[in-house]
Protein backbone atom coordinates (compact mmCIF):
# COMPACT_ATOMS: atom_id res chain seq x y z
CA UNK A 1 0.00 0.00 0.00
CA UNK A 2 0.84 3.91 -0.97
CA UNK A 3 3.07 4.76 2.29
CA UNK A 4 2.24 8.55 1.97
CA UNK A 5 -1.61 9.28 1.72
CA UNK A 6 -2.95 12.68 1.53
CA UNK A 7 -5.13 14.01 4.22
CA UNK A 8 -7.72 16.77 2.52
CA UNK A 9 -6.93 18.11 6.01
CA UNK A 10 -2.94 17.95 6.76
CA UNK A 11 -1.95 16.69 3.28
CA UNK A 12 0.78 14.39 2.93
CA UNK A 13 1.20 11.83 6.32
CA UNK A 14 2.78 8.55 6.79
CA UNK A 15 0.02 5.84 6.75
CA UNK A 16 0.53 4.41 10.30
CA UNK A 17 -1.12 7.77 11.56
CA UNK A 18 -4.85 6.28 9.47
CA UNK A 19 -7.03 3.15 10.75
CA UNK A 20 -9.02 1.48 8.33
CA UNK A 21 -12.88 0.88 8.90
CA UNK A 22 -13.51 -1.08 5.84
CA UNK A 23 -16.21 -0.59 2.87
CA UNK A 24 -17.76 2.38 2.47
CA UNK A 25 -19.85 1.35 0.17
CA UNK A 26 -23.20 0.34 2.22
CA UNK A 27 -25.28 3.00 3.32
CA UNK A 28 -27.29 2.39 6.57
CA UNK A 29 -31.08 2.23 5.89
CA UNK A 30 -34.10 4.53 7.55
CA UNK A 31 -34.70 3.35 10.35
CA UNK A 32 -37.80 1.86 9.12
CA UNK A 33 -36.57 0.24 6.46
CA UNK A 34 -37.64 -2.80 5.00
CA UNK A 35 -36.14 -6.22 6.99
CA UNK A 36 -34.25 -7.12 3.85
CA UNK A 37 -32.47 -3.67 3.60
CA UNK A 38 -31.14 -3.94 6.73
CA UNK A 39 -29.88 -7.40 6.16
CA UNK A 40 -27.47 -6.21 3.15
CA UNK A 41 -26.72 -3.68 5.02
CA UNK A 42 -25.43 -5.52 7.70
CA UNK A 43 -24.21 -8.78 6.06
CA UNK A 44 -23.97 -8.38 2.56
CA UNK A 45 -20.77 -6.99 0.43
CA UNK A 46 -19.64 -6.50 -2.94
CA UNK A 47 -16.19 -7.33 -1.68
CA UNK A 48 -14.75 -6.46 -5.07
CA UNK A 49 -10.91 -7.00 -6.49
CA UNK A 50 -10.47 -3.60 -7.65
CA UNK A 51 -11.23 0.08 -7.14
CA UNK A 52 -13.20 0.38 -3.77
CA UNK A 53 -14.59 3.13 -1.46
CA UNK A 54 -13.41 2.60 2.31
CA UNK A 55 -14.01 4.65 5.22
CA UNK A 56 -10.62 5.57 6.65
CA UNK A 57 -10.25 7.90 10.21
CA UNK A 58 -7.20 9.96 10.37
CA UNK A 59 -6.93 9.04 14.02
CA UNK A 60 -3.20 10.23 14.46
CA UNK A 61 -3.95 13.76 12.79
CA UNK A 62 -7.18 15.51 12.02
CA UNK A 63 -9.17 12.85 13.58
CA UNK A 64 -11.60 13.09 10.53
CA UNK A 65 -13.72 10.31 8.59
CA UNK A 66 -12.56 9.86 5.11
CA UNK A 67 -13.35 7.90 2.22
CA UNK A 68 -10.03 6.39 0.83
CA UNK A 69 -10.48 5.03 -2.88
CA UNK A 70 -8.46 1.93 -3.06
CA UNK A 71 -7.19 -0.87 -5.23
CA UNK A 72 -7.65 -4.44 -3.22
CA UNK A 73 -5.61 -6.36 -5.59
CA UNK A 74 -2.50 -3.57 -6.50
CA UNK A 75 -3.19 -1.68 -2.88
CA UNK A 76 -2.58 1.78 -4.78
CA UNK A 77 -4.50 4.64 -3.46
CA UNK A 78 -6.68 6.66 -6.07
CA UNK A 79 -8.16 9.41 -3.82
CA UNK A 80 -9.05 10.70 -0.63
CA UNK A 81 -11.94 12.49 0.50
CA UNK A 82 -13.36 14.13 3.51
CA UNK A 83 -16.20 11.85 4.26
CA UNK A 84 -18.55 14.57 4.70
CA UNK A 85 -18.22 15.97 1.16
CA UNK A 86 -18.27 12.30 -0.07
CA UNK A 87 -21.90 11.49 1.73
CA UNK A 88 -22.76 15.01 0.21
CA UNK A 89 -21.72 13.63 -3.47
CA UNK A 90 -23.43 10.91 -3.02
CA UNK A 91 -26.61 11.88 -1.32
CA UNK A 92 -26.62 14.30 -4.52
CA UNK A 93 -27.16 11.13 -6.84
CA UNK A 94 -30.11 9.58 -7.29
CA UNK A 95 -30.86 6.62 -5.59
CA UNK A 96 -31.11 4.28 -8.48
CA UNK A 97 -26.93 5.02 -9.24
CA UNK A 98 -26.43 4.87 -5.94
CA UNK A 99 -27.61 1.32 -4.64
CA UNK A 100 -25.96 -0.67 -7.12
CA UNK A 101 -22.26 -0.12 -7.27
CA UNK A 102 -20.67 1.09 -4.39
CA UNK A 103 -16.68 1.97 -5.98
CA UNK A 104 -18.77 4.42 -7.83
CA UNK A 105 -20.45 7.13 -5.87
CA UNK A 106 -16.63 7.64 -4.95
CA UNK A 107 -14.63 8.19 -7.60
CA UNK A 108 -17.51 11.25 -8.65
CA UNK A 109 -16.44 12.18 -5.48
CA UNK A 110 -13.00 12.04 -6.28
CA UNK A 111 -13.52 14.26 -9.05
CA UNK A 112 -15.10 16.86 -6.78
CA UNK A 113 -11.85 17.27 -4.74
CA UNK A 114 -8.40 15.76 -6.15
CA UNK A 115 -6.41 13.55 -4.53
CA UNK A 116 -3.53 15.87 -4.03
CA UNK A 117 -5.84 18.67 -3.06
CA UNK A 118 -5.04 19.04 0.64
CA UNK A 119 -1.01 19.27 -0.14
CA UNK A 120 -1.39 23.10 -0.32
CA UNK A 121 -2.48 23.38 2.96
CA UNK A 122 -0.16 21.52 4.85
CA UNK B 1 -1.99 -51.07 -9.50
CA UNK B 2 -4.58 -49.66 -11.75
CA UNK B 3 -4.33 -48.32 -15.22
CA UNK B 4 -5.59 -44.95 -16.01
CA UNK B 5 -5.25 -43.39 -19.54
CA UNK B 6 -2.08 -41.15 -20.10
CA UNK B 7 -0.11 -42.25 -16.95
CA UNK B 8 0.16 -45.66 -17.07
CA UNK B 9 0.05 -47.85 -14.20
CA UNK B 10 -0.71 -45.92 -11.09
CA UNK B 11 2.32 -46.31 -8.23
CA UNK B 12 1.80 -47.58 -4.80
CA UNK B 13 3.99 -44.98 -2.79
CA UNK B 14 6.16 -47.42 0.23
CA UNK B 15 9.12 -47.74 1.95
CA UNK B 16 9.68 -50.40 -0.75
CA UNK B 17 9.33 -48.79 -3.81
CA UNK B 18 11.56 -45.39 -2.50
CA UNK B 19 14.37 -48.43 -2.17
CA UNK B 20 13.72 -49.60 -5.64
CA UNK B 21 14.01 -46.47 -7.21
CA UNK B 22 17.26 -45.48 -5.07
CA UNK B 23 18.76 -48.52 -6.63
CA UNK B 24 17.40 -47.62 -10.39
CA UNK B 25 18.55 -44.02 -9.95
CA UNK B 26 15.44 -42.69 -9.37
CA UNK B 27 14.39 -42.96 -12.92
CA UNK B 28 11.19 -45.10 -12.56
CA UNK B 29 9.01 -42.53 -11.04
CA UNK B 30 6.05 -41.37 -12.75
CA UNK B 31 4.03 -38.22 -12.61
CA UNK B 32 1.72 -38.77 -9.35
CA UNK B 33 -1.39 -37.28 -12.01
CA UNK B 34 -2.88 -36.93 -15.55
CA UNK B 35 -2.92 -34.05 -17.22
CA UNK B 36 -6.14 -34.49 -19.20
CA UNK B 37 -7.90 -32.24 -21.82
CA UNK B 38 -11.01 -30.53 -20.75
CA UNK B 39 -14.51 -32.84 -21.84
CA UNK B 40 -17.32 -30.90 -22.98
CA UNK B 41 -19.26 -32.27 -20.21
CA UNK B 42 -19.02 -33.15 -16.90
CA UNK B 43 -21.83 -34.46 -14.18
CA UNK B 44 -19.77 -32.07 -11.83
CA UNK B 45 -17.49 -29.24 -11.95
CA UNK B 46 -15.42 -28.31 -9.27
CA UNK B 47 -14.14 -24.84 -9.31
CA UNK B 48 -11.26 -24.19 -7.21
CA UNK B 49 -7.96 -26.45 -7.37
CA UNK B 50 -6.95 -26.63 -3.47
CA UNK B 51 -7.11 -28.34 -0.53
CA UNK B 52 -11.01 -27.91 -0.45
CA UNK B 53 -11.59 -28.69 -4.17
CA UNK B 54 -9.13 -31.60 -4.52
CA UNK B 55 -10.88 -32.90 -1.41
CA UNK B 56 -14.72 -32.77 -2.56
CA UNK B 57 -13.70 -33.96 -5.98
CA UNK B 58 -11.64 -36.99 -3.84
CA UNK B 59 -15.52 -37.86 -1.81
CA UNK B 60 -17.36 -37.14 -5.38
CA UNK B 61 -15.77 -40.87 -6.71
CA UNK B 62 -14.86 -42.45 -3.44
CA UNK B 63 -17.65 -41.98 -1.33
CA UNK B 64 -20.53 -41.17 -3.92
CA UNK B 65 -19.09 -43.24 -6.82
CA UNK B 66 -19.22 -39.75 -8.92
CA UNK B 67 -16.24 -40.02 -11.13
CA UNK B 68 -17.16 -38.11 -14.04
CA UNK B 69 -15.64 -34.78 -12.35
CA UNK B 70 -13.43 -32.11 -12.96
CA UNK B 71 -11.56 -29.83 -10.76
CA UNK B 72 -10.20 -26.41 -12.51
CA UNK B 73 -7.85 -24.61 -11.27
CA UNK B 74 -6.46 -21.06 -12.71
CA UNK B 75 -3.31 -21.70 -11.56
CA UNK B 76 -1.14 -24.79 -10.71
CA UNK B 77 -2.95 -27.63 -8.20
CA UNK B 78 -2.24 -26.10 -4.13
CA UNK B 79 -1.86 -22.59 -5.52
CA UNK B 80 -3.95 -20.50 -3.27
CA UNK B 81 -4.06 -20.76 0.30
CA UNK B 82 -3.76 -24.66 0.76
CA UNK B 83 0.28 -23.66 -0.11
CA UNK B 84 -0.06 -20.32 1.95
CA UNK B 85 -1.21 -21.19 5.53
CA UNK B 86 0.54 -22.74 8.56
CA UNK B 87 -0.36 -26.26 8.62
CA UNK B 88 -2.03 -26.34 11.63
CA UNK B 89 -4.57 -29.01 12.15
CA UNK B 90 -7.08 -29.03 15.71
CA UNK B 91 -10.55 -28.80 16.51
CA UNK B 92 -10.96 -26.81 19.26
CA UNK B 93 -14.34 -24.96 18.70
CA UNK B 94 -16.69 -24.14 21.40
CA UNK B 95 -19.85 -23.72 19.45
CA UNK B 96 -22.11 -26.72 18.49
CA UNK B 97 -22.29 -25.76 14.74
CA UNK B 98 -18.59 -25.78 14.57
CA UNK B 99 -17.53 -28.90 16.85
CA UNK B 100 -18.72 -32.04 15.44
CA UNK B 101 -17.52 -30.81 11.87
CA UNK B 102 -14.11 -29.85 12.93
CA UNK B 103 -14.25 -33.18 15.24
CA UNK B 104 -14.76 -35.44 12.25
CA UNK B 105 -12.19 -33.24 10.27
CA UNK B 106 -9.31 -34.54 12.68
CA UNK B 107 -10.53 -37.72 12.69
CA UNK B 108 -10.27 -37.89 8.62
CA UNK B 109 -6.66 -36.10 9.63
CA UNK B 110 -5.62 -39.50 11.57
CA UNK B 111 -6.25 -41.57 8.79
CA UNK B 112 -5.33 -39.63 5.76
CA UNK B 113 -1.96 -40.67 4.61
CA UNK B 114 -2.58 -44.53 4.97
CA UNK B 115 -5.74 -44.21 2.77
CA UNK B 116 -4.52 -41.68 0.13
CA UNK B 117 -0.77 -43.46 0.31
CA UNK B 118 0.44 -40.27 -0.12
CA UNK B 119 2.66 -39.37 3.05
CA UNK B 120 0.64 -35.68 4.50
CA UNK B 121 3.21 -35.49 7.01
CA UNK B 122 0.65 -35.52 9.85
CA UNK B 123 1.80 -34.73 13.34
CA UNK B 124 0.04 -35.05 16.39
CA UNK B 125 2.20 -33.09 18.21
CA UNK B 126 -0.66 -31.04 20.35
CA UNK B 127 -1.91 -27.53 20.65
CA UNK B 128 -1.90 -25.48 23.31
CA UNK B 129 -3.78 -22.38 24.12
CA UNK B 130 -2.16 -19.95 26.63
CA UNK B 131 -4.26 -18.12 29.25
CA UNK B 132 -2.94 -15.10 31.02
CA UNK B 133 -5.78 -14.29 33.15
CA UNK B 134 -8.81 -15.97 35.38
CA UNK B 135 -11.31 -14.90 32.82
CA UNK B 136 -9.27 -16.51 30.10
CA UNK B 137 -9.13 -19.43 32.02
CA UNK B 138 -12.56 -19.75 32.80
CA UNK B 139 -12.96 -19.46 29.23
CA UNK B 140 -10.74 -22.07 28.45
CA UNK B 141 -12.14 -24.23 30.89
CA UNK B 142 -15.65 -23.95 29.18
CA UNK B 143 -13.77 -24.41 25.77
CA UNK B 144 -12.54 -27.37 26.71
CA UNK B 145 -15.75 -28.68 28.40
CA UNK B 146 -17.58 -28.31 25.00
CA UNK B 147 -14.75 -30.02 23.04
CA UNK B 148 -15.01 -33.05 25.54
CA UNK B 149 -18.64 -32.76 24.90
CA UNK B 150 -17.97 -33.64 21.74
CA UNK B 151 -16.22 -36.38 21.89
CA UNK B 152 -12.90 -34.54 21.33
CA UNK B 153 -9.43 -34.73 23.73
CA UNK B 154 -9.13 -31.33 25.66
CA UNK B 155 -6.45 -30.85 28.77
CA UNK B 156 -6.65 -27.84 31.28
CA UNK B 157 -2.80 -27.16 31.96
CA UNK B 158 -1.84 -24.86 35.06
CA UNK B 159 1.57 -23.26 34.60
CA UNK B 160 4.20 -25.98 35.87
CA UNK B 161 2.33 -27.97 33.77
CA UNK B 162 2.74 -25.58 30.62
CA UNK B 163 6.33 -24.98 32.15
CA UNK B 164 7.47 -28.61 31.56
CA UNK B 165 6.28 -28.68 28.01
CA UNK B 166 6.99 -25.37 26.97
CA UNK B 167 10.11 -24.04 29.24
CA UNK B 168 11.28 -21.17 27.10
CA UNK B 169 7.95 -18.75 27.34
CA UNK B 170 8.27 -15.53 29.18
CA UNK B 171 5.87 -16.87 31.81
CA UNK B 172 6.57 -14.10 34.63
CA UNK B 173 5.67 -11.26 32.15
CA UNK B 174 4.47 -8.24 34.68
CA UNK B 175 1.17 -7.86 31.85
CA UNK B 176 0.88 -10.62 30.84
CA UNK B 177 2.53 -13.47 33.24
CA UNK B 178 1.28 -17.29 31.52
CA UNK B 179 -1.34 -18.76 33.70
CA UNK B 180 -1.54 -22.35 31.76
CA UNK B 181 -3.17 -23.55 28.82
CA UNK B 182 -5.66 -25.73 27.40
CA UNK B 183 -4.27 -28.23 25.56
CA UNK B 184 -5.74 -30.64 22.56
CA UNK B 185 -2.72 -33.60 22.36
CA UNK B 186 -4.63 -35.26 19.02
CA UNK B 187 -4.00 -31.55 17.38
CA UNK B 188 -0.97 -30.59 15.54
CA UNK B 189 0.73 -30.09 12.24
CA UNK B 190 0.56 -31.76 8.80
CA UNK B 191 2.80 -31.15 5.50
CA UNK B 192 -0.09 -28.89 3.95
CA UNK B 193 1.24 -28.96 -0.05
CA UNK B 194 1.53 -33.01 0.86
CA UNK B 195 -2.62 -32.70 1.70
CA UNK B 196 -2.91 -30.87 -1.74
CA UNK B 197 -1.31 -33.47 -3.74
CA UNK B 198 -2.33 -36.75 -1.83
CA UNK B 199 -5.75 -35.97 -2.93
CA UNK B 200 -5.38 -34.70 -5.99
CA UNK B 201 -3.66 -38.40 -6.74
CA UNK B 202 -6.61 -40.06 -5.23
CA UNK B 203 -8.79 -38.12 -7.09
CA UNK B 204 -7.32 -38.82 -10.40
CA UNK B 205 -6.86 -42.41 -9.89
CA UNK B 206 -10.40 -42.74 -9.55
CA UNK B 207 -11.06 -41.04 -12.78
CA UNK B 208 -11.41 -37.28 -11.87
CA UNK B 209 -10.08 -34.53 -14.75
CA UNK B 210 -7.68 -32.72 -12.72
CA UNK B 211 -7.25 -29.38 -14.93
CA UNK B 212 -4.64 -26.98 -14.30
CA UNK B 213 -4.37 -23.53 -16.18
CA UNK B 214 -7.77 -23.11 -16.54
CA UNK B 215 -9.66 -19.85 -14.62
CA UNK B 216 -13.38 -19.45 -14.69
CA UNK B 217 -14.35 -16.14 -16.80
CA UNK B 218 -18.26 -16.45 -16.42
CA UNK B 219 -20.58 -18.98 -15.41
CA UNK B 220 -23.28 -19.89 -18.46
CA UNK B 221 -26.77 -20.34 -17.19
CA UNK B 222 -29.80 -20.74 -18.85
CA UNK B 223 -33.67 -20.88 -17.69
CA UNK B 224 -32.07 -19.72 -14.06
CA UNK B 225 -30.33 -22.81 -13.73
CA UNK B 226 -26.57 -23.53 -14.27
CA UNK B 227 -25.43 -25.16 -17.40
CA UNK B 228 -21.35 -24.67 -17.51
CA UNK B 229 -18.63 -22.18 -17.40
CA UNK B 230 -16.42 -20.15 -19.35
CA UNK B 231 -13.08 -20.86 -18.92
CA UNK B 232 -9.88 -19.62 -20.20
CA UNK B 233 -9.70 -22.96 -22.08
CA UNK B 234 -13.57 -22.51 -23.38
CA UNK B 235 -16.76 -23.54 -22.43
CA UNK B 236 -17.44 -26.67 -20.38
CA UNK B 237 -20.82 -27.63 -20.00
CA UNK B 238 -21.74 -29.31 -16.62
CA UNK B 239 -25.04 -30.82 -14.01
CA UNK B 240 -24.00 -29.38 -11.16
CA UNK B 241 -21.54 -26.31 -10.18
CA UNK B 242 -19.43 -26.50 -7.03
CA UNK B 243 -17.41 -22.98 -5.99
CA UNK B 244 -14.33 -24.30 -3.66
CA UNK B 245 -12.33 -20.45 -4.29
CA UNK B 246 -11.96 -19.39 -0.82
CA UNK B 247 -10.20 -16.37 -0.91
CA UNK B 248 -11.88 -15.34 -4.72
CA UNK B 249 -15.59 -16.46 -3.46
CA UNK B 250 -16.53 -12.70 -4.47
CA UNK B 251 -15.24 -12.64 -7.42
CA UNK B 252 -17.22 -16.59 -8.45
CA UNK B 253 -20.36 -15.35 -6.84
CA UNK B 254 -20.04 -12.05 -8.85
CA UNK B 255 -20.29 -14.16 -11.37
CA UNK B 256 -23.79 -16.04 -10.36
CA UNK B 257 -24.92 -12.80 -9.61
CA UNK B 258 -24.59 -12.92 -5.62
CA UNK B 259 -23.50 -10.83 -3.04
CA UNK B 260 -22.31 -13.00 0.24
CA UNK B 261 -21.55 -11.97 3.25
CA UNK B 262 -17.65 -12.46 3.04
CA UNK B 263 -14.88 -9.51 2.35
CA UNK B 264 -11.56 -10.82 0.86
CA UNK B 265 -8.72 -9.80 3.72
CA UNK B 266 -5.03 -10.40 3.72
CA UNK B 267 -3.27 -12.60 6.27
CA UNK B 268 0.46 -13.15 6.93
CA UNK B 269 2.47 -15.74 7.90
CA UNK B 270 6.21 -16.17 8.63
CA UNK B 271 8.99 -18.81 8.65
CA UNK B 272 12.68 -18.31 10.32
CA UNK B 273 15.66 -19.57 9.13
CA UNK B 274 16.31 -23.10 10.22
CA UNK B 275 17.10 -24.11 14.26
CA UNK B 276 17.40 -27.17 16.33
CA UNK B 277 14.82 -28.58 17.82
CA UNK B 278 13.03 -25.68 20.15
CA UNK B 279 9.46 -26.10 20.24
CA UNK B 280 7.66 -29.32 19.97
CA UNK B 281 3.97 -28.32 20.06
CA UNK B 282 1.94 -25.60 18.43
CA UNK B 283 1.64 -22.79 20.70
CA UNK B 284 -0.73 -19.88 20.70
CA UNK B 285 -0.26 -16.57 22.82
CA UNK B 286 -3.69 -15.55 24.66
CA UNK B 287 -2.26 -11.84 24.59
CA UNK B 288 -2.14 -11.16 21.18
CA UNK B 289 -3.45 -12.91 18.10
CA UNK B 290 -0.12 -14.92 17.40
CA UNK B 291 0.93 -18.65 17.31
CA UNK B 292 4.13 -20.36 16.90
CA UNK B 293 5.27 -24.34 15.66
CA UNK B 294 8.45 -25.62 14.28
CA UNK B 295 8.50 -27.16 10.63
CA UNK B 296 10.42 -30.92 10.24
CA UNK B 297 12.98 -28.27 8.66
CA UNK B 298 13.65 -26.61 11.81
CA UNK B 299 11.81 -23.37 11.20
CA UNK B 300 9.97 -21.65 12.96
CA UNK B 301 6.53 -20.75 11.50
CA UNK B 302 4.42 -18.22 13.13
CA UNK B 303 1.59 -15.34 12.49
CA UNK B 304 -0.71 -13.01 13.82
CA UNK B 305 -3.87 -11.26 12.97
CA UNK B 306 -5.21 -10.26 9.63
CA UNK B 307 -4.03 -6.81 7.86
CA UNK B 308 -7.26 -5.40 8.77
CA UNK B 309 -8.18 -4.75 5.77
CA UNK B 310 -9.78 -6.10 2.36
CA UNK B 311 -7.35 -6.98 -0.03
CA UNK B 312 -6.88 -9.53 -2.78
CA UNK B 313 -2.65 -9.27 -3.07
CA UNK B 314 -1.19 -12.14 -1.59
CA UNK B 315 1.14 -10.06 0.51
CA UNK B 316 1.37 -7.52 3.37
CA UNK B 317 2.29 -4.70 5.31
CA UNK B 318 5.12 -3.99 7.70
CA UNK B 319 2.89 -2.21 10.33
CA UNK B 320 1.38 -5.90 10.96
CA UNK B 321 4.81 -7.70 10.52
CA UNK B 322 6.04 -5.07 12.99
CA UNK B 323 3.07 -6.48 15.50
CA UNK B 324 3.58 -9.94 14.56
CA UNK B 325 7.47 -9.54 15.23
CA UNK B 326 6.33 -7.96 18.91
CA UNK B 327 3.82 -10.81 19.70
CA UNK B 328 6.47 -13.48 19.12
CA UNK B 329 9.39 -11.20 21.40
CA UNK B 330 6.63 -11.11 23.98
CA UNK B 331 5.31 -14.80 23.73
CA UNK B 332 9.17 -16.39 23.19
CA UNK B 333 11.47 -13.49 24.05
CA UNK B 334 14.20 -15.52 23.20
CA UNK B 335 12.95 -15.99 19.77
CA UNK B 336 14.56 -12.24 19.20
CA UNK B 337 17.79 -13.24 17.70
CA UNK B 338 16.59 -15.87 15.15
CA UNK B 339 16.37 -14.28 11.62
CA UNK B 340 13.20 -14.60 9.61
CA UNK B 341 14.02 -15.89 6.46
CA UNK B 342 10.29 -15.80 4.18
CA UNK B 343 7.21 -14.19 4.70
CA UNK B 344 3.82 -14.42 3.14
CA UNK B 345 -0.07 -13.58 2.88
CA UNK B 346 -2.70 -15.58 1.85
CA UNK B 347 -6.54 -14.24 0.79
CA UNK B 348 -8.95 -15.17 3.46
CA UNK B 349 -12.70 -15.51 2.92
CA UNK B 350 -13.95 -13.54 6.18
CA UNK B 351 -17.61 -13.93 6.61
CA UNK B 352 -19.60 -12.06 8.81
CA UNK B 353 -19.49 -14.65 11.57
CA UNK B 354 -16.25 -16.27 11.70
CA UNK B 355 -17.68 -19.64 10.02
CA UNK B 356 -17.91 -21.25 6.84
CA UNK B 357 -20.56 -21.78 4.18
CA UNK B 358 -21.66 -25.13 2.36
CA UNK B 359 -24.92 -24.72 1.02
CA UNK B 360 -26.73 -24.76 -2.16
CA UNK B 361 -27.17 -21.20 -3.71
CA UNK B 362 -30.58 -19.87 -4.69
CA UNK B 363 -29.35 -20.54 -8.48
CA UNK B 364 -30.52 -23.85 -9.35
CA UNK B 365 -27.63 -26.48 -9.58
CA UNK B 366 -24.67 -24.09 -7.98
CA UNK B 367 -23.30 -24.97 -5.03
CA UNK B 368 -20.91 -22.96 -2.71
CA UNK B 369 -18.25 -23.86 -0.01
CA UNK B 370 -16.55 -20.76 1.08
CA UNK B 371 -16.20 -18.44 4.13
CA UNK B 372 -13.78 -20.34 5.67
CA UNK B 373 -11.73 -17.50 7.53
CA UNK B 374 -8.48 -18.58 8.40
CA UNK B 375 -9.62 -22.10 9.61
CA UNK B 376 -9.91 -23.84 6.26
CA UNK B 377 -6.75 -25.91 6.23
CA UNK B 378 -7.71 -27.88 9.42
CA UNK B 379 -11.48 -28.40 7.62
CA UNK B 380 -9.78 -29.56 4.38
CA UNK B 381 -11.19 -33.55 4.47
CA UNK B 382 -14.33 -32.92 6.73
CA UNK B 383 -14.85 -29.74 3.84
CA UNK B 384 -14.98 -32.43 1.07
CA UNK B 385 -16.71 -34.78 3.03
CA UNK B 386 -19.68 -32.63 3.57
CA UNK B 387 -19.22 -30.64 0.16
CA UNK B 388 -19.08 -33.72 -2.06
CA UNK B 389 -22.07 -34.99 -0.08
CA UNK B 390 -24.21 -32.11 -1.08
CA UNK B 391 -23.04 -32.28 -4.63
CA UNK B 392 -24.20 -35.79 -4.95
CA UNK B 393 -27.12 -35.51 -3.21
CA UNK B 394 -28.23 -32.32 -2.93
CA UNK B 395 -28.82 -32.73 0.79
CA UNK B 396 -27.07 -30.72 3.34
CA UNK B 397 -24.42 -33.25 5.50
CA UNK B 398 -25.50 -33.45 8.52
CA UNK B 399 -22.16 -32.09 10.13
CA UNK B 400 -22.64 -28.89 7.47
CA UNK B 401 -26.32 -28.17 8.75
CA UNK B 402 -25.52 -25.01 10.93
CA UNK B 403 -22.87 -23.88 7.83
CA UNK B 404 -25.92 -22.79 5.86
CA UNK B 405 -25.59 -19.30 3.27
CA UNK B 406 -29.54 -17.95 4.79
CA UNK B 407 -28.14 -18.27 8.64
CA UNK B 408 -26.80 -14.57 8.59
CA UNK B 409 -30.87 -13.23 7.64
CA UNK B 410 -32.63 -16.05 9.64
CA UNK B 411 -30.54 -14.98 12.89
CA UNK B 412 -28.70 -18.24 13.03
CA UNK B 413 -25.16 -17.38 13.02
CA UNK B 414 -22.36 -19.44 14.46
CA UNK B 415 -20.21 -16.61 16.01
CA UNK B 416 -17.18 -18.26 18.39
CA UNK B 417 -15.59 -14.82 19.44
CA UNK B 418 -18.72 -12.72 19.74
CA UNK B 419 -17.99 -10.18 17.59
CA UNK B 420 -20.85 -9.56 15.43
CA UNK B 421 -20.96 -8.99 11.77
CA UNK B 422 -17.52 -7.33 11.29
CA UNK B 423 -15.64 -9.57 9.30
CA UNK B 424 -12.18 -9.00 10.00
CA UNK B 425 -12.86 -9.31 13.80
CA UNK B 426 -13.30 -12.57 13.61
Amino acid sequence: MASLITCPHCGVRPKEEFTIRGDAGPVRPAPEAKFAAWDAYVHLRDNRRGRMAEHWQHSGGCRRWLVVERDTFTHEVHGVTDAADHARARAAKPAKARSSKAAKPATAAKTARKPGAGRGKA
Amino acid sequence: MRHIRGVGRVMKYSAFSIFKQGLSGNSGWRPAWREPEPKKHYDVIIVGGGGHGLATAYYLAKNHGITNVAVLEKGYLGSGNVGRNTTIVRANYLLEGNEPFYSHSLRLWEGLEQELNFNAMMSQRGVINLYHSDGQRDAYARRGNAMRLAGEDAELLNREQVRELVPFLDFDNPRFPVHGGLMQRRGGTARHDGVAWGYARGADMRGVDLIQNCEVTSIRREGGRVVGVETSRGFIGCNRLGLAAAGNSGRVAEMAGMRLPIESQVLQAFVSEGIKPFIDQVVTFGAALFYMSQSDKGGLVFGGSLDLYNSYAQRGNLATVESVMEAACAMVPSVSRVKVLRAWGGVMDMSMDGSPIIDATPVEDLYLNCGWCYGGFKATPASGWCFAHLLATGETHELAKAFRLDRFTRGYQIDETGHGAQANLH
